[in-house]
């Protein structure tokens, strides 16, 4: 149902000429369709849980969701807000902390974001260049992240920082003194990344996470990563669905190309390639969602989020050349979503260091392949 | 999709499990991870008696009818009996081809006479049956067989011609036949699907070498053999229909349990790789996390089958057979890499021996049930709804 509703609505609010139109916005999205998202259909909310004023679903619904969004490209702060800044919250935050924001993320009233690194490593990476440290009843924030998405738009950041006691998650509004928003212009304008530069001072309640809680980073990067995945398989679905369109009715030699034995083949090799990755998305969705522990989930999310980057990229090359001439060119779509694989490709790491992490679990426990 | 199993399904798992730990003993202890595919030859008269053990406990045909002789077992519960079979290193089934296509094709098709006197033999593991499709002429295009079969004046059928790479003949007595009924006819029309003993005069069966060494398949010669007029399935000319109902099985349920035997395929690679210190080696760790990728997926797809309505060709089950075949064959080749020279000599360790057996046999997986050409032909036309290939007219 969610997953129906969601592909109706994208399909309306976010086709070519939509994201093309957010894409060259100043902002980079429409504001009207976010508003729609948070108050009409209420994905926001979707893990957030009931007491907050969330939906009280989990991660079968946001990546049915994610799905769709990933198809049409939609430009939206709905992955930095939901997908990260609710995820973490839900995961590592503290009582207050979540009282204090998850109702406001899950009504679509607050934009958040967090560092989306691409090392392998995940949120300590993010925490690399970033101190905390006490002074006199207030948290100093020191150093610089790279890689924040959607921070140009947020009003909350969420960073990542090392304290005397390790890893710290601290919430630092967008406008505060002694933070700088560098935004560079990417060749995938559908999402913009930020680099962040602090020097800052924040009250004592600005750290958010709750160190009995901290077995939740590892939890929610599983998570951010198989959100990225589920996106990345509708990116690549919608490659195969415009490039079995496409090569449906132009003509050469007399007969559609598509007749031709070497373009079916491999459009099926992207169909093989896409519905494995559903699997694996939905299987590892159902892992989170039932009681698997950290370190399956963890591995799991790990392979759904390789094979996704891989296969985004296949199909988004695939449907380039399947479309010849017009494959290369601005007008045509393919190019939004070859730009898109590239860029997604190592959120949270890339494949090969995704696989080595896997292998690293096979070789190291005594689990069994 | 859903991972957790009922407490049912959990007590019928240790069942299996149980009674494989108390019968794969003594002198069936031998067969443990034999046989199968490539591994035919290893001690097939054991192995029929191991079949007989199995139907004693009545662990033959399971998913077939209880009316059937089967025991009736859901989707669900066939799938956990393969999965603990395997997981025990039961042997590869020698009655494979008669309970897994020719039984489901008899239940389906056959007349109340038919399913009265062949199902039994296929349930007590006394009757062993040989797929009789491919010819010279007649591979991939299937329907463009010629063996001819004709009916006599007491209504027996008589037929001529060659089959070919037809397995296991010779350890079967019977053989299922697709041959053409309509002198002239075209295509998938005109043909009859016979039921023929192998052991008569009319039949010649002749072994062909394969590239791993072994003898599995064969050549099967006819001329003017007989089969009894009541042993046609279907009527004549409806060949074709009970044929292909019988491939669609082939492609079913009998796949979903392999995952565990593939597991372990994994387990020896992953064994190995520790064992030559390739487990260092950073492309062999990416190859062998893959591999581990490839099975989760595979895993996974089987489930989206099972939760899925399974009324209609759903797309995990379109493209299960060209994945499992490369994801296989990929194995295969990465446990070579793996062993180095070791994999270069016919090898009796059981670290080894398998592995060898892997990297050979699976070079077949992508070509029986379907090459993977038509494999992707099938895809794209059902799947993608892209053209279908030009047929000449039948
Ligand atoms: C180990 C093994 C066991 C077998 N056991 C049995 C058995 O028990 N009984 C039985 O009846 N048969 C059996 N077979 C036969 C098997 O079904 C055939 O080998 C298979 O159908 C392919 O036919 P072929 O060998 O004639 O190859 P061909 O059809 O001649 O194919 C040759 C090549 O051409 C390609 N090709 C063919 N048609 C097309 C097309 N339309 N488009 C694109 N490419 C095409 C194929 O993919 C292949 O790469 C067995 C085969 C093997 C390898």
């Amino acid at each position: 149902m969610i997953r129906d509703a969601a592909e109706n609505f994208l399909a309306d609010v976010s086709d070519s000429a939509a994201v093309r139109k957010a894409m060259a916005s100043e902002r980079g999205y429409d504001e009207s369709v976010w508003q729609r998202i948070a108050s009409e259909l209420g994905w926001c909310g979707i893990a957030v849980p009931e007491e907050h004023g969330g939906l009280g679903l989990g991660a079968v619904e946001i990546a049915l969701v994610q799905e769709q969004i990933g198809r049409r490209l939609l430009c939206a702060p709905f992955f930095s807000t939901v997908c990260l800044a609710a995820n973490i919250l839900k995961e590592v935050g503290s009582n207050a902390a979540q009282k204090q924001y998850l109702s406001s993320l899950a009504e679509g009233g607050l934009r958040a974001t967090l560092p989306l690194p691409s090392d392998v490593a995940g949120w300590s990476a993010a925490a690399a260049n970033v101190v905390a440290t006490r002074e006199s009843g207030h948290w100093r924030i020191q150093g610089v992240v790279d890689r924040v998405p959607d921070a140009a738009n947020a009003e909350l950041l969420l960073i990542f920082a090392n304290t005397s006691e390790g890893l710290g998650l601290f919430a630092v509004p967008a406008d505060s003194n002694g933070m700088q928003i560098l935004t560079a212009e990417p060749w995938d304008t559908t999402r913009r990344f930020s680099r962040v530069i602090m020097d800052l001072m924040l009250p004592a309640d600005a750290r958010v996470d709750e160190p009995i809680r901290s077995a939740g980073f590892a939890r929610s990067l599983a998570l951010a990563r198989l959100y990225v995945a589920a996106e990345q398989l509708g990116a690549a679905q919608q490659c195969l669905d415009l490039t079995v369109a496409y090569t449906a009715t132009r003509k050469q030699f007399g007969r559609v190309v598509g007749s031709f034995q070497a373009v079916k083949h491999r459009c099926a090799e992207m169909m093989v390639k896409i519905e494995a990755l559903r699997s694996a998305v939905y299987g590892a969705a159902a892992q989170a969602a039932g009681d698997a522990s950290i370190d399956v989930l963890a591995t799991e999310c790990m392979m759904a989020r390789a094979l996704a980057g891989d296969a985004l990229f296949y199909c988004a090359g695939e449907a380039i050349q399947l479309h010849g001439g017009v494959g290369f060119t601005w007008e045509y779509d393919p190019q939004l979503y070859f730009k898109r694989a590239q860029a997604s490709s190592h959120w949270l790491g890339d494949s090969d260091a995704l696989r080595e992490q896997i292998a690293e679990t096979l070789f190291s426990s005594a689990v069994h392949a | 999709m859903n991972l957790q199993s009922t407490a049912a399904d959990e007590t019928f798992r240790k069942e299996v499990a149980t009674w494989m730990q108390k019968h794969l003993v003594g002198k069936y202890t031998s067969l443990k991870y034999r046989g199968g595919p490539g591994d035919e030859e290893a001690d097939p008269a054991m192995r029929k008696e191991w079949e007989r053990e199995l139907a004693a406990g009545q662990w033959t045909c399971v998913g077939w009818p209880a009316d059937a002789g089967g025991r009736g077992l859901s989707i669900e519960q066939q799938v956990i009996f393969h999965e603990e079979y395997a997981r025990a290193g039961g042997p590869g089934r020698m009655g494979h081809i008669g309970e897994g296509l020719l039984g489901p094709a008899l239940i389906k098709f056959g007349s109340e006479a038919q399913k009265k006197e062949f199902l039994p033999g296929i349930v007590a593991g006394t009757t062993f049956w040989a797929q009789g499709y491919s010819e010279p002429g007649a591979g991939s295009d299937l329907a463009n067989v010629q063996t001819k079969c004709w009916q006599e004046a007491d209504g027996s059928w008589r037929v001529s011609g060659q089959k070919i790479w037809t397995s296991l003949a010779h350890e079967s007595e019977w053989i299922f036949v697709l041959a053409r009924c309509e002198p002239g006819s075209k295509g998938n029309k005109g043909l009859a699907f016979l039921l023929m003993p192998l052991n008569q005069p009319g039949i010649e069966i002749r072994g062909i070498r394969q590239l791993g060494g072994g003898c599995e398949f064969n050549e099967v010669f006819f001329d003017s053999a007989t089969a009894q007029a009541n042993h046609i399935v279907g009527a004549p000319g409806d060949g074709w229909k009970v044929a292909m109902g019988l491939l669609e099985a082939e492609r079913g349920v009998s796949t979903l349990g392999q995952q565990m035997h593939f597991t372990h395929e994994l387990d020896l690679v992953i064994a190995a790789a520790r064992a030559t210190g390739k487990d260092k080696n950073p492309q062999v760790r990416q190859r062998i996390a893959n591999a581990w990728c490839g099975l989760r997926v595979m895993r996974y797809n089987a489930l989206r089958m099972l939760s899925g309505d399974s009324t209609t060709l759903q797309r995990e089950a379109i493209i299960g057979k060209y994945y499992w075949s490369n994801w296989h064959r990929d194995l295969g080749k990465l446990a070579v890499d793996v062993l180095g020279p070791l994999a270069d000599v016919p090898s009796d360790d059981p670290a080894i021996r398998p592995l060898q057996q892997l990297f050979f046999f699976s070079r077949a997986d992508t070509i029986y049930a379907g090459t993977n050409e038509i494999q992707l032909n099938l895809i794209a036309e059902r799947g993608l709804g892209m053209p279908r290939e030009p047929r000449p007219a039948a």
